[in-house]
């Protein structure tokens, strides 16, 4: 796992992007920017400098899981691995979520370690 | 509550006219009697014209009530006198103000913290082997002489970081006064919407006693999908279609392949 890599956190609320960016930078992930929706997320994320996505499900404009199909619609960024980190907790959600193509789904609230562990397992997927 | 039990009481006299006529027309039909039917025909066209208005001019009258009781009438409505409505929003801005202000400095408090923490323990790491070799006489004389100056430095150093710690725990602490005051906020206006609630459900009482005279029937149709966002879930343990935490949506994955 690259610690160096860039990563895009995306939530409405400006508290929890701080929350995550500082739990990220605990990992040694020092390298993330913020997005406030999907609409403001999907440019930047097709400028193509994004190796990990962290996204909301609930937000205004374009909600987390429109988000995460139009990543996987985009050629260039369909094995973008994306962590839903939400509130969001119905059994269709999830199978949704799974559905489009999610790689990790995380219930707030939520730990530093149970963050660590999603991210770890993402990532021990990928490189094997 | 009374303009309820008129409402039933009107309406069980209608129903009580409607089945009386009834057999009264049906007996009349039976023995040929056609103007009488006719007639009869007519007086319940009447009654029920007659219920109808009454019931829309307490439906009217209860919707004129609900709105001077809520103050939710814009046109008699200025900027200096709110609406309980409008009220009620600002009141929840000001708790998502609030919340924001002190999640926000909470953190800011937290990121300056941290690095005392971590130079503590970093300095602190370097002294303990330092003073293990010491413990094992394994410094010379002039490292041990180094040792004491550093010692003397990193402990004032521990003395004023401490401080500063404890200062910013201690506004960490006073940073959740938030709570008393959003929590009151809430509660305030939870007791409108429980009021507006009741007055709703009066509402839509009355008009339903307004279709069942007109014999309309409403269509409710419902267009999700289900995956809609919902925000966190409040009642996770009285639904089955929510799941109960991190471990369940671990089960739910794994089931699925992940």
């Amino acid at each position: 796992m690259n610690k160096d890599m860039k990563i895009l956190v995306v939530d409405d609320f400006s508290t929890m992007r701080r929350i995550i960016k500082n739990l990220l930078r605990d990992l040694g992930f020092s390298n993330a920017d913020e997005a406030d929706d999907g609409n403001t997320a999907l440019p930047m994320l097709q400028t193509g400098k994004y190796d990990f996505l962290v996204t909301d499900w609930n937000m205004p404009g374009m909600t987390g899981i429109e988000l995460l199909q139009h990543v996987r619609a985009d050629d260039n960024l369909k094995t973008l691995p994306v962590l839903m980190v939400t509130a969001e907790a119905k059994r269709d959600q999830i199978v949704a979520a799974a559905q489009a193509g999610v790689n990790g789904y995380v219930v707030k609230p939520f730990t530093a370690a149970v963050l660590k562990e999603k991210i770890e397992k993402i990532f021990e997927r990928i490189d094997s | 509550m009374t303009d309820l039990n008129k409402v039933s009481g009107s309406s069980t006299g209608f129903e009580e006219t409607i089945k009386a006529q009834a057999n009264q027309l049906k007996d009349l039909i039976d023995s040929g009697d056609m103007s009488g039917a006719l007639s009869i025909i007519s007086d319940l066209n009447q009654t029920r014209d007659k219920t109808l208005y009454q019931e829309i001019g307490r439906l009217t009258r209860s919707l004129h009530e609900s709105i001077q009781n809520f103050h939710i009438d814009s046109a008699n409505s200025n900027d200096t006198d709110h609406t309980t409505i409008v009220d009620a929003s600002d009141r929840l801005e000001y708790v998502v103000e609030m919340t924001n202000k002190a999640a926000n400095k909470t953190l800011d408090l937290v990121e300056s913290t941290m690095p005392y923490a971590s130079g503590i323990s970093n300095e602190a790491q370097q002294l303990k082997e330092d003073w293990s070799r010491l413990q094992r006489k394994e410094m010379k004389p002039e490292e041990f002489r180094i040792l004491t100056a550093t010692m003397g430095i990193f402990l004032a150093k521990l003395c004023d970081d401490s401080d500063k710690v404890y200062a910013n725990l201690s506004e960490i602490l006073l940073a959740q006064d938030f709570q008393d005051l959003t929590g009151q906020v809430i509660k305030r206006v939870i007791g409108l919407v429980k009021d507006v609630e009741l007055s709703l459900v009066d509402l839509v009482r009355m008009a339903g006693k307004v279709d069942q005279l007109t014999g309309t029937v409403h269509k409710i149709e419902k267009q999700k999908t289900g995956i809609e966002g919902e925000g966190p879930q409040i009642h996770a343990d009285k639904r089955d279609d929510l799941l109960a935490g991190q471990d369940d949506v671990d089960d739910l994955l794994s089931s699925l392949g992940f």
